[in-house]
């Protein structure tokens, strides 16, 4: 293998690779720091997130590409399809790592994302004081720990990298959630949620061993081919393969437990209550934000949307998306109106949150369930709510960490976070139960909040791809995302009754003392708090009304996936097949001109066409969510 | 900001809001600022409605000749919008067209675009008025001012705001924007079960505002490029370029939540599904002025006019207008789907019958001054709602089921009527006798028929009109009043009560001044609104005219009836009752002299500058009627 590496490719990728690689840094920093300073290590946490973040934001600009001082190779995507072996790829990912990993904007929105929000958590738990002195290093260890983990889910295109994605998210947070040692609900929500998570893990490793048995590989974009070329449509029907079935719902499961889909949602209530509020923030945002992303590549190969499989319209995918997309419209019908439905009975407010969570993962995956065809004949599907998604991902993360962190103020404050001590709170606690009102009203999706455009523009997607599938003639698609719509519609009146009934216990009932007349005891409110709280607030709020320019970046986010590149090759039907049954060969024999192994050195590769930016970030062909706008190489 | 009547209308909607913010700022324990602050906020919206209606009356239309066509004529919001969009992006606006928009998502073609005309302007100045009065009867509210001042505010700029928008998406945000301040000031300042009656409110109105979100969305994924004037066009391709991607002028798709272009295309889909050439396309429109200009021109040679012939019927023939008069929004299932989507979102918003529950919950626990707001302006936005979107947007549902509304807007008369008559509680009365009046509205929009009773159609249209109107003024007369007998007696069961008129003679007059008005008793406002909805409904169904009419009967029975329990008679225990105080005085004056006015005056005060934009929306409706 080593001779083969090209150290000038290797410099290049773990450039890409720099954010993580700090966040790496910045956990042996921890770790050594012990002995010889024993101050609180929030500040340091920060920063390194910060620098991270900022590397991630350099890259989102394309600038980090000039720093490898070589032009960009646009390595050619491993294909197994037929297209033609010599044109080259024009779009912007990279696969990294020999293929482990991809590089292209929507992981590096991610990652934007997931630094930013690490950043933000960082900040909070130094205002509330959960890890001690003592206890920091090891904190933010973890917490930094799962963050690059969920950075790797969210840009892995191997099941064994998906895999080590999923764990490396996982344990910190499982020691993440048992953090409050002395308390028994802690260690009970921290030994349930390892028990859950192995259980899911091993299943999900079964299902992965499965796949890549019967492929011979594990890199995603082959195993998706071999899947939707299993689904062979014949004159009597689809014929299934079970195996292959179970696989993939096995790999599903994995995912759906760190999404807490309905009915791999049970750990998520008991976790969030016993864990400490800022964890539970933590863990309800940056997980699924992960998992989302995860979930959204799979989706996104198997109904052949990704470049990297570069489908065409054939009856294999049609197929495909024909049992995905329901398959999606149903679990998210389930999990958004199970989720609304449970929280009502709720008395605690992290289990009550927690249970929103459940139900606003429904509502993020009615909008990957929005698969649609395209107009054009030729062409395969899209997948416009992708963008929809990632805009619900950041709104949720104001919303969502705004509400954990005024729990979180709160339980400091009052030591309690059962709904039944929070009578009359507002006369209390004034700025908290406003701010704290702001963020729930947002997870209901009143406008102008940031919650409203976020849910606003799932629907839209909902509506318009159920019209395209009418228009392609197909009812029952069309149906269902229509039905869908009409399910995320009654949501919002169902989510309406338990967001209220919070309001309601805390500014509408009263406390024994209000009854008798008495004034109530103020509690304080530290200025941090207050200021955290307050920034929170803003931002759902202005999101809400000036939403242009987070649109702008989501779209950015999803430019690989919107929008396909280059002409169509001739129909997979009467393309040689790979052999599906043994899974004899590695992958396909790569293009002549390659080196060995999916790696590719910069000789072999095509020089992508001078481009403004460096990288070219912002190029990828014509834009435009109306049409499918093609550009010829 | 340069636009005149924009600033006019911002500083209507926003005045309140700002007013809200300001009131952050008043220390502790200073309820009397908070409160004089708040009347001042509501007193300058209200001045400044009232200024920028008469700037509305004098610019659109002309005072010395209301007869003249072209005044008329610019009191559509359809005929200014096609100025407005008539000339390129360059081309200046007109200030004083009271329409004006500024882009505000770009991706989405949300606009903050707000308009103002005949149907919106009384329905706007109501509501300052409302809120003006409705402030004063607050005076007496201690508990938690500062809160209740803020939401009091922040409600009247949803209010306003709902009836200024003309986007859709900025409607609705309105519309939501006001639910929120309504739920905690039922909640917060109420009655015994105000915590029920509070999470009622919220629930029913959220789901009729999904039903009204789906629609939106449906409307907006239609491609309107055909009925878009050059400057949205101009607007379209300018965005697509900043997003990168160039597309010529005739290609580009426009969506659009523009209520008037969406109406545009409503008729369009009236015509189409009547089997009639679509001549609202923005290419039929121009060729067709150009047409009627050279026909009236004498100067003008046979050629010519054979020619501008020609080009409009190329306009009706152009094939891409064919084709995309296939989209879903032009097919039958759809604009039943969405009318009734509407309809029901709406509906609960009126009351109509089925979804009326909630409103007697709410106006029994709200304090008085939000019983006011409510039943004054909430339940006009139902109605306006019908009048400005159901119906223009999906006419060909609105008119094949328009025997349904009008069935419901009965169903509406009586039901109320009799369960006003069956109440003992004081303030579920008026409630009741409120989903009586509102039935007036819906039965006045419904009566729809043919081309030749369109003459009709806009009898119950204005009608309509003026009963929300009346409404507002009478139902908010009586809540205050109810108010004002709670305030000494503490409790409003009417049973209970006898011989008032003897210690609060002032009070039983104002009260049996405003009741008559609200029974509809000629010369009073009531009677205005009633009798043109039921006269237009005689040539509609005659047994609907008939039961709407001998409603009357009932509703006279229990206003008279509740009078005599109320104030006739003698009892010792109210003796020493204090007769209405000089707030209260301020308070209800002018309701009273308007529910008299309205029905000596209706054409100067309302109809003259109201019925343009109403019959004229009614015009180009009916006239595509089979």
């Amino acid at each position: 293998m080593l001779p083969n590496i090209d150290l000038g490719q290797l410099w290049i990728e773990c450039l890409r690779f720099l954010p993580e690689l700090l966040a790496c840094g910045g956990i042996v920093l921890f770790l050594f720091m012990r002995f010889f300073d024993r101050s609180h290590m929030g500040v340091i946490a920060l920063l390194v997130t910060l620098l991270a973040l900022s590397v991630s934001l350099a890259q989102w600009t394309g600038r980090i590409d000039w720093l490898g001082n070589k032009p960009i190779e646009v390595l050619e995507a491993p294909r197994i399809t037929n297209s033609t072996p010599d044109e080259p790829f024009q779009g912007t990912f990279r696969p990294t790592f020999g293929g482990l990993l991809v590089y292209d904007h929507l992981t590096i929105f991610l990652r934007c994302f997931l630094y930013g929000f690490t950043a933000l958590v960082i900040w909070l738990t130094m205002t509330t004081g959960i890890p001690d002195r003592e206890d920091s290093p090891d904190f933010y260890c973890l917490l930094l720990g799962a963050t690059v983990g969920m950075v790797l889910m969210a840009s892995s295109t191997h099941l064994l990298m998906v895999y080590i994605g999923i764990e490396m998210a996982s344990l910190p947070s499982y020691a993440l959630a048992g953090y409050l040692k002395g308390r028994r609900a802690s260690s009970e929500a921290a030994l349930k949620y390892v028990v859950y998570g192995g259980g899911s893990a091993g299943i999900m490793l079964y299902g992965i061993s499965l796949l890549a048995g019967r492929f011979g590989t594990a890199y995603l974009p082959d195993v998706a081919v071999g899947l939707v070329h299993s689904f062979a449509p014949t004159s009597g029907g689809v014929t299934f393969d079970p195996v292959l079935i179970l696989a993939v719902l096995f790999v599903l499961i994995g995912v759906a437990f760190k999404l807490a889909v309905v009915p791999f949602h049970f750990w998520c209530p008991d976790v969030f209550e016993g864990a400490s509020a800022e964890v539970a923030g933590y863990l309800s945002i940056a997980s699924k934000g992960a998992a989302m992303a995860l979930l959204a590549r799979l989706v996104l190969l198997l109904c052949g949307v990704d470049p990297l499989v570069q489908p065409t319209f054939s009856a294999h995918w049609s197929v495909m998306v024909h049992y995905l997309l329901p398959a999606l419209a149903f679990f998210a019908a389930l999990t958004a109106t199970f989720g609304n439905l449970a929280a009502y009975l709720q008395t605690n407010l992290k289990r009550l949150l927690a249970y929103s969570t459940i139900a606003h993962a429904g509502y993020m995956l009615m909008g990957l369930a929005a698969i649609r065809p395209v107009a054009q004949p030729g062409e395969p599907f899209e997948l416009p709510g992708l963008q929809a998604v990632l805009f619900y991902l950041v709104a949720y993360l104001f919303m969502n960490l705004g509400a954990f962190a005024v729990t979180a103020y709160l339980r400091n404050q009052t030591g309690s976070e059962e709904l039944s001590d929070f009578r009359g709170l507002v006369r209390r606690s004034p700025w908290m139960v406003v701010t704290l009102s702001v963020f729930l009203l947002s997870l209901l999706g009143l406008p102008p909040l940031v919650g409203f455009t976020a849910k606003f523009q799932v629907f839209s997607v909902l509506w318009d791809s159920s019209q395209a599938w009418y228009r392609k003639g197909d009812t029952g698609m069309g149906a269902t995302l229509f039905g869908l719509l009409i399910v995320g519609g009654i949501n919002s009146v169902f989510s309406a009754v338990y967001y209220l009934k919070v309001l309601k216990v805390m500014i509408l009932e009263g406390r024994a003392e209000d009854l008798e007349g008495r004034e109530p005891v103020p509690l304080r409110e530290p200025i941090e708090a207050v200021v955290f709280s307050t920034i929170c607030a803003l931002a759902v709020f202005v999101l809400g009304i000036l939403w242009s320019p987070l649109d702008r970046f989501t779209r950015e986010g999803t430019d690989r996936f919107a929008w396909r590149v280059g002409p169509t090759a001739a129909d997979m039907m009467q393309a040689p097949q790979r052999g599906g049954g043994g899974g004899g060969g590695m992958r396909r024999p790569p293009p002549p001109g390659g080196g060995g192994g999916g790696m590719r050195g910069p000789e072999g590769g095509k020089q992508q066409p001078p481009r403004g930016g460096g990288g070219g970030n912002r190029g990828g062909g014509a834009k435009g969510p109306g049409g499918p706008k093609g550009q010829q190489p | 900001m340069s636009e005149n009547d924009m600033l006019w209308m911002s500083a209507v909607v926003f005045i309140p809001a700002v007013f809200a913010l300001l009131l952050i700022f008043v220390p502790r324990g200073k309820e009397d600022i908070m409160r004089w602050l708040s009347l001042a906020g509501t007193g300058l919206t209200l001045g400044v409605s009232i200024g920028a209606f008469i700037l509305f009356y004098s610019n659109v239309i002309d005072f010395n000749r209301g007869n003249d066509p072209e005044a008329r004529q610019r009191m559509s919001l359809e005929f200014r919008q096609l100025e407005y969009d008539g000339g390129g992006v360059s081309a200046p606006t007109n200030s004083g067209d009271w329409i004006s928009n500024y882009p505000w998502i770009d991706r989405f073609n949300i606009k903050y675009y707000l308009g103002a005309d005949g149907i919106s302007m009384p329905l706007v100045l109501l509501t300052t008025l409302l809120s003006f009065l409705a402030m004063i009867a607050s005076w007496k509210i201690d508990k938690f001012v500062r809160g209740y001042c803020m939401l009091f505010l922040l409600l009247e700029t949803g209010m306003l705001g709902t009836f200024l928008a003309l986007d859709f998406f900025l409607f609705y945000i309105f519309w939501e924007l006001m639910l929120l301040p309504m739920y905690f000031l039922i909640g917060v300042w109420g009655g015994p079960r105000r915590e029920y009656a509070a999470i009622k409110f919220f629930l029913y109105t959220l789901l009729g505002s999904v039903f009204i979100l789906i629609a939106l969305l449906a409307f907006y994924f239609t491609d309107v490029r055909d009925f878009a004037g050059p400057r949205t066009k101009a607007e379209a391709v300018a965005a697509a370029k900043s997003e990168g991607r160039t597309v010529a002028e005739n290609q580009v798709e426009i969506h659009s939540f523009d209520l008037v272009v969406l109406q545009r295309i409503g008729k369009a889909a009236l015509q189409k599904l009547n089997d009639q050439p679509v001549t609202t396309s923005f290419a039929a429109i121009q060729a067709k002025e150009n047409l009627d200009k050279l026909k009236r021109d004498k100067k003008a040679t046979a050629e010519d006019v054979h020619n501008a012939e020609a080009k409009y019927q190329a306009a009706l023939d152009d094939s891409g207008l064919k084709k995309r008069l296939e989209q879903a929004f032009f097919q039958p299932w759809f604009q039943y789907t969405m009318f009734l989507f509407l309809l029901v979102g709406f509906a609960i918003k009126v009351p109509v019958f089925p979804f009326h529950t909630w409103l007697p919950d709410a106006h029994v626990e709200a304090p008085t001054p939000i019983s006011m707001i409510l039943a004054g302006v909430l339940l006009k936005m139902g109605g306006y709602g019908i009048i400005r979107i159901a119906y223009p947007i999906c006419p060909w549902a609105g008119q094949q089921l328009a025997y349904i509304v009008a069935l419901f807007g009965v169903i509406n008369i009586v039901y109320g009527a009799f369960a006003a008559m069956a109440q003992s509680d004081f303030k579920k009365l008026v409630a009741y006798s409120s989903v009586s009046h509102m039935g007036y509205v819906l039965l006045g929009i419904a009566v729809w028929s043919s081309p030749e009773h369109a003459q009709y159609w806009s009898w119950g249209m204005n009608g309509a009109m003026f009963q929300m109107i009346a409404h507002g003024i009478t139902s908010a007369g009586m809540f205050f009043l109810v108010g004002v007998i709670y305030d000494r007696a503490h409790h409003r069961r009417l049973d209970n009560f006898r011989g008032l008129y003897e210690p609060m003679p002032l009070y039983g007059g104002i009260s049996a001044i405003i009741f008559f008005a609200a029974m509809g008793l000629p010369g009073m406002c009531g009677f205005v609104g009633e009798f043109m909805v039921v006269l237009s409904t005689w040539n509609y169904n005659r047994l609907f005219a008939v039961l709407a009419a001998l409603t009357v009967v009932i509703t006279a029975a229990y206003i008279l009836w509740t009078i005599q329990r109320v104030f006739m008679g003698e009892n010792p225990q109210y003796k020493n009752y204090s007769d209405v105080s000089v707030r209260e005085i301020v308070c209800i004056l002018p309701l009273l002299i308007l529910s008299v006015a309205l029905g000596v005056l209706p054409g100067y005060l309302l109809l003259n500058w109201m019925e343009p934009s109403v019959t004229g929306l009614v015009d180009t409706l009916a006239r595509f009627t089979p």
